[in-house]
């Protein structure tokens, strides 16, 4: 199934909450859609006759400046086809709910995103830092973290 | 007929003695045996793994891994010294027997290597929490790079001083050493404490 192909079935199932797809050439086609019914998209991309993607390959969390992003590798080893879902959240009010139970695989992938950049995932039985000290303050993989000093009486800095 | 002139007559067993102070023998023998832990932390530990190998043959320098620190006589630190795994190692440190040495080894363990700038999670250099004997530079450096450290890490052994250390020890070092010890204590009473609070709370009910 073409990236096209799977947008318009997402596009005749959900509406306005698909935004956009883009296709530029050199980059995997990704679509757009709203955080706020990203679980019902991924059931209906998991489930579907068609479509079935059973094999999430990745979740990043994006620092893109004003907005924080969530970009959602899928792929089907069943229909052999893949497609990428982003979606972006302010920075003051990070909320994306949890996909953690369509796929359980994305449960230390959500964590690892929240750990780096601070993305709450609404929903995650388990959302607490994966990598970091438990004790860490601030999420160091967005743009505007700045070192600390000290870490545990440890200088931080060169 | 003195042992020492029966040093030089070949015709006698003068070709089987030697002499030496105990010292020296103390410590020629300790220099060709260093149990080392087994322990690594990054793609450097992957290179040791290359020297403990058949081609480069780390034993035939009298080392062998130990999977405790009480066994061992020194520690590679092998690969990037992340702020999580420094408390770690400080602590692993801590449980080796003197006397106890360590090989840096590698530019992150050394100096921070890539990470000096924008590594918010490492350290600078191991030299920051534990005192390094040898350092070895490259990233990763090669086994051949690693066994002339440990050739240099032998020689050290080999001309350290055991019986008057404590004697010639500065007055600086002493009061490191009680400053830790003062530290140790209060380590050790917080854990009795968490221990009570947590543990005791449980057999009670």
């Amino acid at each position: 199934m073409s990236p096209n192909d799977i947008y318009q079935r997402l596009k005749v199932e959900f509406g306005d909450d698909i935004l956009s797809l883009n296709e530029e050439p050199g980059f995997e086609p990704a679509i757009k859609v709203n955080p706020n019914n990203i679980v019902d998209i991924m059931l209906f991309l998991r489930d579907e006759e068609g479509l079935e993607f059973d094999y999430p390959s990745c979740l990043s969390g994006v620092d893109l400046g004003e907005n924080l992003g969530v970009v959602y590798n899928l792929y089907s080893l069943k229909r052999k086809h893949r497609i990428t879902i982003k979606v972006e959240v302010p920075k003051d009010a990070p909320n994306v709910p949890s996909c953690e139970l369509v796929w359980r695989s994305f449960d230390w992938h959500e964590r690892e995103a929240y750990d780096l950049l601070g993305v709450n995932f609404v929903g995650h039985h388990n959302l607490r830092r994966i990598l970091l000290p438990f004790d860490w303050e601030g999420h160091p993989l967005r743009k505007d973290y700045v070192q600390p000093d000290y870490f545990h009486g440890m200088k931080v800095q060169y | 007929m003195g042992l020492l002139d029966r040093l030089d007559d070949p015709y006698d067993i003068g070709d089987n003695i030697f002499l030496g102070t105990i010292e020296d023998v103390l410590n020629w023998g300790r220099s060709k045996s260093d149990w080392y832990m087994t322990f690594g932390l990054a793609c450097c530990a992957i290179e040791f793994m290359a020297v403990n190998a058949a081609h480069y043959d780390f034993m035939r320098f009298g080392c062998i891994p130990r999977p405790s620190p009480r066994q061992t006589d020194f520690i590679i630190i092998s690969g990037t010294v992340t702020l999580k795994m420094a408390e770690r190692i400080k602590r692993l440190y801590e449980q080796m027997a003197e006397p106890k040495y360590v090989l840096s080894m590698g530019s992150c363990s050394n100096s921070g290597g890539p990470y000096w700038e924008d590594g918010y999670h490492v350290l600078k250099g191991v030299d920051r929490i534990i005192p390094v004997d040898v350092y070895i530079p490259g990233c990763p450096p090669r086994p051949e790079a690693f066994l002339d450290g440990m050739v240099k890490l032998q020689s050290k052994i080999k001309h350290q001083e055991i019986f008057r250390k404590r004697q010639n020890m500065s007055q600086a070092d002493r009061d490191a050493i009680a400053q830790r010890q003062v530290e140790l204590q209060k380590l050790r009473e917080e854990y009795e404490n968490w221990r009570k609070e947590h543990f005791d709370i449980l057999q009670q009910e």
